[in-house]
């Protein structure tokens, strides 16, 4: 068992070590200027100077990002398991998500923050749930449609009432579907949380880390940002994925 | 027991509508009776009515004219009282339930005490020979063993009718026989009337004291085979010579079906007619 997690985690590791080398020889080598890419003994040296900083921004956006996502990911199962019960708040909502789903978050961030006040944590947290809502909406709703019809006739055939059906049949079969949702949804719960940062408000966060830094030409501070942020979108990543093994040991097919 | 018919079909037309033009006529006026503990075979082409009229006898599907009776109650009401255990074409268990809990599942829809399932489902996985697998996954076992999982649970609640979709469509030849004998086994054992829908002449006349056939467009009964080859049936009734006489009445009861043995080729062009093995 750990040999094989050896064997699998090993090949990407090299590589990653290979390319950052390869990066350290090219900016060297060719001289490069750091405000085109810094090497990356300089962003780790920033990145130990600004680790107190850092880990405040993390926090801030982290938290954030996780706000939004369980609301906006509460707020979309709930839907969806209204909708597919319920053929007319599936009528009312279709066209709403769909609205939803075009709506631009760098259209709607400027407006949100200057509404909520440039000290409030709300409109960040507001967009990752808009964000966040439509692809758990969208996969949790395919699904809960998805039932065999073979699975039907026998809940049938058992006289089951509504609710035994969702129990046993319809939720564990979505589950999967679900977590299809969840996992989308996570990153771009990060990226959203950070974007939405570049439009005012509270410096606390990650994304107003990278701008001021950039703004001040300070590119290996910048890039040591950069690198908390990709941070942050994997251990998100990571952290539904462990949620979907804990929770759906075997998949519906 | 009851003294009742098991099942009583009188008049039975479905008709499924077509948005666009005629629609089809899956049974015309079929009528039949299966009395208690018997086992009957509906065989026949594909189109035939033959699942239709299982599924209007599980009131999956209501007649479009016509009545169905199981045990003396409108179908529905049977269904409600859950009078009947089946099983489909597909095991159609849950994949993200242990056999166990598969098997319980019947029981615990009707909210039977855990004491008394735990007992029923171990006493169930013996007779279906899976009781080393309790705790496997649908997907670990074997098609047969999945089959034999979705038997076991179509007999949790000893119903006393079992309807049966073609439940070993799917098996290869040897599983399949020996799926048959298990099955003639079982319902020795649980006294239960069969209606057993399949397209195998062979495991018709094996399992069953009648087959009825079947003809499509529009689904009717042409002839009901009574079988008489006796209750106690194991591997050896295939070489006798009773058993040889039965399969060639009942594939010259197909060969007079239109669209039956012989001539497979449907209007749409799919080629599936009945088995003759």
């Amino acid at each position: 068992m750990r040999s094989l997690a050896l064997r699998s985690a090993l090949p990407p590791v090299v590589l990653g070590v290979l390319v950052l080398v390869a990066w350290q020889l090219v900016v060297e080598l060719g001289d490069i200027q750091p405000y085109l890419l810094p090497a990356p003994t300089a962003i780790l040296t920033q990145l130990v100077l600004v680790l107190p900083v850092l880990w405040a921004a993390l926090l801030a956006t982290g938290s954030n990002a996780l706000i939004g996502l369980v609301a906006g990911a509460v707020l979309a199962i709930g839907m969806a398991l209204l909708a597919s019960r319920l053929g007319f708040i599936d009528e009312l909502l279709t066209p709403i998500v769909a609205a939803v789903a075009v709506v631009p978050i760098v259209a709607l961030a400027p407006v949100l923050t200057t509404m909520y006040g440039a000290t409030s944590e709300t409109p960040r947290r507001v967009i990752v749930a808009i964000v966040v809502f439509v692809p758990v909406f969208i996969n949790t709703l395919r699904g809960l449609r998805q039932v065999r019809p073979v699975h039907r006739d026998l809940m049938r055939a058992y006289a089951a009432t509504n609710w035994q059906v969702s129990r046993t049949v319809t939720i564990p079969g979505a589950l999967p579907y679900v977590f299809t949702g969840l996992n989308i949804a996570s990153s771009l719960a990060v990226i959203s949380a950070i974007v939405a940062e570049y439009f005012g408000g509270l410096q606390n966060g990650l994304g107003s880390r990278i701008t001021s830094a950039a703004a001040n030409s300070a590119y290996p501070r910048a890039w040591a940002y950069v690198f908390g942020a990709i941070l942050l979108g994997v251990v998100f990543y990571l952290g539904t994925l462990a949620i979907e093994r804990a929770v759906s040991r075997r998949t519906a097919r | 027991m009851t003294t009742l018919d098991a099942v009583h079909v009188n008049q039975a037309t479905k008709r499924f509508e077509a948005k666009k033009g005629d629609g089809v006529t899956a049974l015309d006026e079929v009528n039949l009776t299966i009395r208690a503990g018997e086992f009957v075979s509906l065989i026949g082409p594909s189109g035939c009515g033959k699942s239709t009229l299982l599924r209007l006898i599980a009131d999956l599907d209501q007649p479009t004219a016509g009545s169905v009776t199981v045990f003396g109650k409108t179908a529905r009401q049977a269904r409600l009282d859950q009078d009947y255990g089946i099983a489909f074409q597909s095991a159609g268990l849950l994949p993200w339930r242990t056999v166990a809990a598969n098997i319980e599942l019947p029981l615990q829809l009707h909210r039977v005490a855990p004491a008394k399932r735990a007992l029923k489902v171990a006493e169930l996985m013996s007779l279906v020979g899976l009781a080393d697998f309790a705790e496997s996954f649908p997907d670990q076992l074997s098609g047969g063993m999945q089959q034999r999982v979705a038997i076991a649970r179509s007999l949790a609640e000893s119903p006393e009718l079992l309807l049966m979709d073609e439940p070993f469509g799917a098996l290869d030849e040897m599983t399949r026989e020996r799926m048959q004998t298990e099955l003639v086994r079982i319902c020795a054992e649980t006294g239960a009337a069969v209606v057993f829908v399949t397209h195998s002449i062979p495991e018709a006349v094996f399992l069953s004291d009648r087959v009825v056939v079947m003809s499509p467009r529009p689904g009717r009964i042409v002839a009901i085979v009574d079988v008489a080859l006796g209750e106690a049936r194991g591997e050896m009734l295939r070489e006798e010579e009773g058993f040889f006489d039965s399969v060639t009445e009942v594939r010259e009861a197909l060969h007079r079906v239109p669209g039956g043995a012989g001539e497979t080729v449907r209007p749409d062009g799919a080629a599936r007619g009945v088995d003759l093995r």
